[in-house]
């Protein structure tokens, strides 16, 4: 870990990450000014002291807008990483285990199927026929992650099947199962960590799309997408409206590609040996 | 070659077979009762019932499904709901500006990213690499919809070089193609950063496996090697992310769409799912889900194409 | 004046000094061997002649060939003299040809490369090549691809594209370690062949003595970046003067001393054995092919026997252990385990797979480099119903660890702080744990450098002595294999071809395979006489 940071794109990456989750975490307990409430008179001010980054045109902070906002995107995108992981590794690691067998052939064409559908249209289909909520956006986003997971922990694992320290659980009587978890999974942990960052960054981009169409969070819960939605026609005469939530959702996702990327190199066997 | 060929395209119909049950699975089993989706709570129970009969609801499952996938291979995508059209007429006109979109929008892609990746790979650690990965960063950071606005803002309002949406319509071509050019560019960009890299890291490892090594010993010169053997073993892993992309041109189009006012599937789906007309959202998920199964097969014809290993296995 | 000439060739990439003053020749139409164990530098002396080195590597000292200075050229003179004057072939094979284009387009591309001809020209050149490395036009057309060939066939590949402008002088970076020992003899008088038929000079890189010993007019050995003794094949052979150089020789022909001699109870017993695997289906109707991997296999092993198992790769070998490990079920025969039978169908059970470990080749992928040692050692109590806990566990990792000679706080570390022949000492602790009575080694030592080899041997020997372990030891190495066993099999497409006691075997051959393997591998002792 002491290593990673020691990475400029890791460091730089964590900074902007962290800033943003930071600023969610911190939303829960303050922010500049409350963003639920309409204050006619005071809207549409370019940023200045008391509003560091202006008002929209229901006089609401977009600081604090920003802050709470962030929540919608960081809870979003975590939740939806996390039923990818944890349904799509059991599912790759069950393949790789039996690899060729029935269940490997379902498993994969289960994730082919999902595959076929362009990522955006599983959101918009689900979140029509179930309505638009936060919720749905999370098993939206979520159902399209578990297929990533399930074939990269597959395809980790295949390759350390044939390892010789697998072999030598199995002559130790170790069953298919017990091996996963105890041989398997300990070493795919890098490809996962890499992949989450991704996963993560992409799941913002994604909740931020989906809000931005209205299918995403529902008022009065702020979401990023949605402000820049709803600054769409205001653009040409407050165009800071549109610019501080475009950036919040570059410099998070841009963080966490950073991140993503100084860890996959890290990691990469290939380069340690050159490093060495 | 012809068996893997025959192994692909039964592949392809079980996939086409499987994904037309889900979508049907979704939009017509899961809401319990799409007629009551459709209308709406406050509908009476007769619009409800007579739309019913009028879907052929009160049919079993099974018969329901086979009518619909029958009707799907005769070109009968139904009749739309809200506008008592049938689809495919509906379909057919937007096909042609959603098809080209996405077309132009992968032709761009392409045309920037192999470049700049086999220059940032050539060119390892120079300044022309970093200045590749930190674009490249940033490309793919920066939503597509955010982008379209900024770029309609500044290009299309301030200094008026495009419209700011609308299609004329394929009478006048040229036209036609300037309309589709803000949107394809704005489209690109994100795709274009992501194969950028995906070329970079493909051709980097492609250069230090051993075979360069021997075109080297031959003789080669560092260039000579990389045209006559890297870029073609680079290609492989590449052929896949174009055909993904394809696919999530398609489906990034929705928004894109919206955007710019552009008469496509993407926002005919999206108009349709607001008028709750699930017929249409049926059958144009459908038809964009074969668009994608179709790529997907042809790409792995290529891929055994361009690699001979993958002849002999299927 | 020689055709190449090493004068203090001094070598550093990056930080690390590679090479130390090296100075070595080679004349045409004569071979020279330069012979050390990994990290000796013999491969970096290699690319310092084509001036293939990586990044960051700087030179200084002399490199002459043909009068020119090696070191002093651009890269585009070194570029025309590349495949030219001076051809190279390497170590691995499989991964040293593009895998999308044909044979015929690779070694044409020499030719080309260098517009010595034209296209037509050059093909018919490649063909001309290809049948003089021994790839006839009947069986290998230009059309074939890498993947359709084995090892040692693309191998030949390989050595076409380096002679098809007939160079002065041929460069080999251990061209044979990585293929089969009948093959490596194959490879080794074509090489041979090719230097008397064009008088070209061959600069040959080996880690393994006897291998070239036969071909080397010269021999150079290193150590650690230095030459430490060169001179003619046949002097260096007769008068040995640096410790290394005797150190080398002993360890390649190294033979512990066993004193024990085998009891009499059966501790296994294999009975027409027959193990089947399926095949991928090749059309849509009839049963799905199965492939024989082994057909019909008989033998018996004592109680404190080492017997040994030769063969080379694809002879079925493999899938025998793992039948005996009880990791695959068997179609057909039997094997019994002290006694009890383990029929068609089944696959060994529990109890009695207590009886046998394994140790593998490789010692850097047979251990989960995530956990400790103490937890690696220990993974085979898993076979145990009640096994130790607590302090009594404790104490069996200590001696497990104690007696192939590491020490018990070795436990506690993790295993990418161990060197190749501790990790195999590790391995055999592993093995040893929960104490079976047979331990099948499976090329147990043939990634390992001669010197560690022999010790690893000793170590061996002295268990098996002390314990009573019975060994079933699989190697392709054949002077290994004379070194270490009592009785030896020889196996080849699934069937055993021959068996009996060492000495016998190896002195008195019976079967033509037996024959073929002997004579690709000859001994030292024997060449030094």
């Amino acid at each position: 870990m002491k290593r990673a940071f020691k990475m400029p794109g890791f460091s730089i990456g964590f900074i902007l990450a962290f800033t943003f989750v930071a600023a969610a975490l911190v939303s829960f307990v303050w922010t500049p000014f409350g963003t639920s409430g309409v204050d006619i008179v005071n809207k549409l001010h370019t940023p200045d002291a008391t509003n560091w980054f202006g008002t929209d045109h229901l006089g609401r902070d977009i600081f604090s807008m920003i802050m709470v906002g962030a929540r919608t995107s960081i809870a979003v995108a975590i939740v939806a990483v996390g039923i990818g992981v944890l349904l799509g590794v059991p599912l790759g690691l069950a393949a790789a285990a039996r690899k060729g067998s029935l269940l490997d052939e379902v498993i994969m064409r289960g994730n082919d199927l999902i595959f076929a559908f362009p990522a955006l249209l599983i959101a918009i289909l689900i979140t029509a026929v179930f309505g638009p909520s936060a919720i749905n956006a999370i098993i939206a986003i979520g159902i399209f992650n578990i297929p990533v997971f399930a074939r990269l922990t597959r395809g980790g694992a295949l390759s350390l099947w044939t390892r010789d320290f697998v072999l030598a659980a199995r002559v130790a009587g170790k069953s298919r199962l017990r091996i996963s978890f105890e041989h398997i999974l300990p070493n795919i942990t890098n490809l996962l960590i890499v992949q989450g960052t991704i996963q993560f960054s992409l799941g913002i981009l994604a909740e931020a799309a989906l809000s931005y169409i209205g299918l995403g969070a529902q008022p009065p819960i702020p979401s990023w997408g949605r402000m820049l939605a709803d600054s769409q026609t205001m653009v040409s005469f407050a165009p800071h409206l549109a610019l501080f939530p475009g950036l919040a959702i570059v410099l998070t996702v841009l963080g966490l590609n950073l991140m993503g990327d100084a860890l996959r190199d890290l990691f990469d066997p290939k380069l340690r040996r050159d490093r060495q | 070659m012809l068996l893997f060929t025959l192994k692909r395209l039964l592949s392809l119909g079980l996939s086409l077979i499987a994904a037309s049950v889900a979508i049907f699975f979704v939009v017509e089993i899961i809401p319990g009762d799409p007629a009551r989706l459709m209308l709406g709570i406050n509908a009476t129970q007769d619009a409800v019932d007579a739309l019913r009969t009028q879907m052929g609801l009160d049919q079993g499952l099974l018969a329901r499904y086979w009518l619909w996938a029958s009707g799907l291979l005769r070109g009968d995508f139904g009749i739309s709901y809200t506008y008592r059209v049938p689809v495919a007429e509906m379909v057919q006109g937007r096909v042609w500006v959603s098809l080209p979109l996405a077309l132009y929008a992968l032709l761009l892609s392409t045309a920037i990213a192999f470049p700049i990746g086999i220059l940032a790979a050539a060119k390892r650690g120079s300044w022309a690499d970093w200045l590749v990965m930190g674009g490249t960063q940033l490309g793919v950071a920066i939503p597509n919809f955010w982008f379209a606005m900024i770029m309609v803002s500044i290009l299309a309002i301030k200094f008026r070089l495009f419209s700011a949406g609308g299609f004329p319509g394929w009478e006048a071509p040229l036209a036609a193609l300037k309309a589709l050019t803000l949107p394809a560019v704005v489209l690109a960009l994100p795709q274009a950063s992501i194969l950028a890299r995906v070329m970079r890291s493909s051709l980097l490892d492609t250069l230090s496996e051993d075979f360069m090594r021997t075109a080297r010993a031959k003789g080669r010169t560092a260039r000579g090697a990389m045209v006559h053997h890297a870029l073609r073993n680079a290609m492989i892993p590449v052929l896949t992310i174009i055909g993904l992309q394809f696919s999530f041109l398609l489906a990034g189009a929705i928004i894109i769409e919206k955007i710019f006012f552009l008469p496509g599937l993407g926002s005919m789906i999206f108009t349709a799912i607001t008028q709750r007309d699930l017929i249409v959202v049926e059958s144009v998920v459908m038809l964009l889900v074969f668009a994608v199964i179709l790529v997907t097969f042809l790409v792995d014809i290529t891929y055994a194409l361009v690699d001979p290993r993958l002849r002999r296995r299927a | 004046m020689s055709l190449l000439s090493i004068n203090g060739l001094k070598l550093s990439i990056g930080a690390a000094e590679i090479l130390h003053d090296v100075s070595l020749s080679v004349d045409a139409g004569q071979i020279t061997a330069v012979i050390g164990e990994s990290g000796s530098g013999k491969s970096m002396t290699a690319y310092c002649v084509n001036q293939l080195l990586p990044r960051g590597a700087r030179t200084k000292g002399k490199v002459q060939f043909n009068g020119q200075d090696m070191l002093a050229l651009d890269e585009a003179t070194l570029c025309q003299m590349r495949g030219k004057d001076i051809g190279m072939v390497f170590q691995e094979p499989m991964t040293a040809l593009n895998p999308v284009q044909t044979i015929g387009a690779q070694v044409a591309e020499t030719v080309l490369i260098h517009g010595a001809a034209s296209k037509p020209e050059a093909l018919k050149i490649a063909r001309e090549t290809l049948n003089r490395v021994g790839l006839p036009e009947d069986e290998f057309p230009l059309s074939r691809y890498p993947h359709e060939l084995s090892g040692g066939q693309r191998q030949r590949v390989v050595i076409a594209m380096a002679i098809a402008l007939r160079p002065q002088l041929l460069i080999a970076d251990e061209p044979t370690t990585a293929l089969d020992v009948t093959t490596q003899a194959q490879i080794m008088d074509l090489l041979k062949r090719l230097v008397q038929e064009d008088g070209m000079g061959l600069l040959l890189i080996s880690h393994d003595l006897g291998v070239v010993a036969d071909v080397a007019d010269h021999i150079v050995i290193m150590q650690k970046g230095k030459v430490v003794e060169q001179g003619a094949t046949a002097h260096i052979f007769q008068h040995m003067l640096h410790p290394y150089t005797k150190a080398l020789f002993e360890a390649s022909s190294h033979k512990p001393d066993r004193a024990a001699k085998p009891e009499d109870t059966l501790i296994l017993e294999v009975r027409n054995l027959i193990r089947d695997y399926p095949l991928p289906r090749t059309s849509l109707f009839g049963p799905a092919p199965k492939f024989r991997a082994v057909n019909g296999v008989s033998f018996t092993l004592k109680k404190g026997e080492s017997l040994g198992l030769v063969g080379e790769s694809g002879c079925g070998k493999s899938t025998l252990t793992r039948a005996i490990l009880g990791l695959e079920a068997i179609q057909g025969g039997s094997i019994s385990i002290n006694g009890q039978e383990v029929k068609a169908g089944h696959t060994v059970p529990r109890q009695l797979r207590r009886n046998m470990q394994v140790v593998f080749q490789d010692p850097y992928g047979s251990f989960n480099p995530r956990h400790k040692v103490a937890r690696l050692v220990s993974e085979p109590f898993h076979l145990l119903d009640t096994p130790p806990k607590g302090a009594a566990r404790k104490a069996a990792i200590s001696e497990a660890l104690e007696a192939v000679g590491m020490h018990s706080e070795d436990a506690d570390k993790y295993i990418h702080e161990f060197s190749g022949g501790q990790r195999q000492r590790i391995a055999i602790a592993r093995a040893l744990i929960i104490k079976p009575e047979l331990i099948i080694l499976d090329e147990a030592v043939s990634a390992l450098d001669v010197s560690i080899r022999a010790q690893i041997l000793d170590l061996l020997a002295e268990l098996s002595d002390r314990l009573s372990l019975s060994y079933l030891f699989i190697s392709h190495d054949l002077s290994v294999v004379r070194a270490i066993t009592d009785r030896v099999m020889v196996m080849k497409s699934g069937e055993i071809v021959e068996e009996g006691a060492t000495e016998t075997i190896f002195q008195t051959p019976q079967h033509d395979y037996t024959r073929a393997l002997l004579a690709a591998a000859p001994s030292l002792e024997d060449l030094m006489q």
